[in-house]
């Protein structure tokens, strides 16, 4: 597997994803500038976590309009795997790859703790190694997180199968204290349609070492690398 | 000749969506005794100086507005020219 890792100015956690990919998972992988326009054929473009330019206007509402995005946004369109984390996340909504918006917590605080993610849906690209209602421990940090779409479109992000993760209590029910940000139904993180682009708030490349607090990341990660091989092999046979 | 044009484009939330920031301010004012104020609804506003043919900067507004300046999911605008 072959990983790029999107470096728009004001990205800051772009380098915890690289050395997760490169001493972790133990794959190849590239930092790829926002002013380039060459993907590098990686197999999973990151867009990482930070400020991209800023957060100017609105979160990731200028990052989308990098020279690079608009490989990304076709790569995506292919069925290229995406992985939109917090910031990334926010540039994914903004540039129309991912339904919704992120709005500021409701609480209006920056929240940066480990929260209890459920697995809502393991039949992605991002979570096959997961069981659906696993608990995975992940932190997050972020000030507008909050997950915000129309009711009729939160529905069917739900019927779909596009929820990915919602913050849960450590016994995986849900409840409002549960919720770090205020986002809709405790949406975490959410697919495309066709499953292939990702978009969550938590950081699973901090939560992938021991000494980090968790590796419960590790399974993101693992997941891609299991659905890439699953693929490679169906298309020698 | 100056054929520069003023325009101002007020950017709002949409009905229904989540303002803290609106609801955090309403509650500091009723804790410092101005408990007529019912509801605050924040926003912001640009200030565009445009320069070019009158005629085209309704549209070319607008597109900015709708590619930029507004998240048409959560935001509505209008444009007032001064």
């Amino acid at each position: 597997m072959k990983v790029g890792i999107v470096t728009f100015p004001g990205s800051n956690c772009d380098y915890d994803a690289y050395a997760a990919v490169k001493f972790v998972i133990k794959e190849e992988v590239e930092f790829l500038w926002h002013k380039s326009d060459n993907l590098l054929n990686s197999d999973l473009i990151i867009l990482p976590g930070g400020f991209s330019y800023g957060d100017y206007l609105r979160a990731g509402s200028i990052a989308k309009f990098s020279p690079i995005m608009d490989k990304v946004i076709s790569f995506a369109r292919e069925g290229g795997l995406v992985i939109g984390i917090c910031n990334g996340f926010q540039v994914l909504t903004e540039s129309g790859l991912l339904p919704g918006a992120l709005i500021r917590n409701k609480h209006l605080r920056f929240n940066c703790k480990f929260v209890n993610l459920r697995v809502e849906n393991n039949n992605s690209p991002y979570t096959n190694v997961c069981e659906k209602g696993d608990i995975l421990n992940i932190p997050i940090a972020h000030g507008e997180g909050n997950y915000y779409n129309f009711e009729g479109d939160i529905k069917k992000l739900e019927d779909n199968g596009q929820i990915a993760f919602k913050y849960c209590m450590p016994d995986g029910t849900f409840s409002t204290e549960a919720n770090p940000n205020g986002s809709v139904n405790n949406i975490a993180g959410i697919t495309n349609e066709d499953g292939n682009v990702l978009g969550m708030m938590p950081h699973p490349e901090r939560a992938v070492e021991n000494i980090l607090g968790s590796t419960d990341g590790i399974k993101v990660f693992e997941s891609v690398k299991r659905f890439l091989n699953s693929k490679k092999t169906a298309g020698v046979n | 000749m100056n054929n520069n044009h003023k325009v101002v484009v007020y950017v709002r939330l949409k009905d229904g969506v989540l303002d803290p920031q609106g609801v955090t301010i309403r509650k500091a004012l009723g804790q410092m005794g101005y408990d007529e104020f019912e509801s605050v609804k924040t926003g912001h506003f640009f200030e565009l100086e445009v320069k070019g043919d009158a005629k085209n900067i309704d549209s070319r507004v607008k597109e900015v507005c709708s590619k930029l300046l507004v998240n048409p999911i959560i935001e509505r605008f209008e444009v007032e020219k001064i």
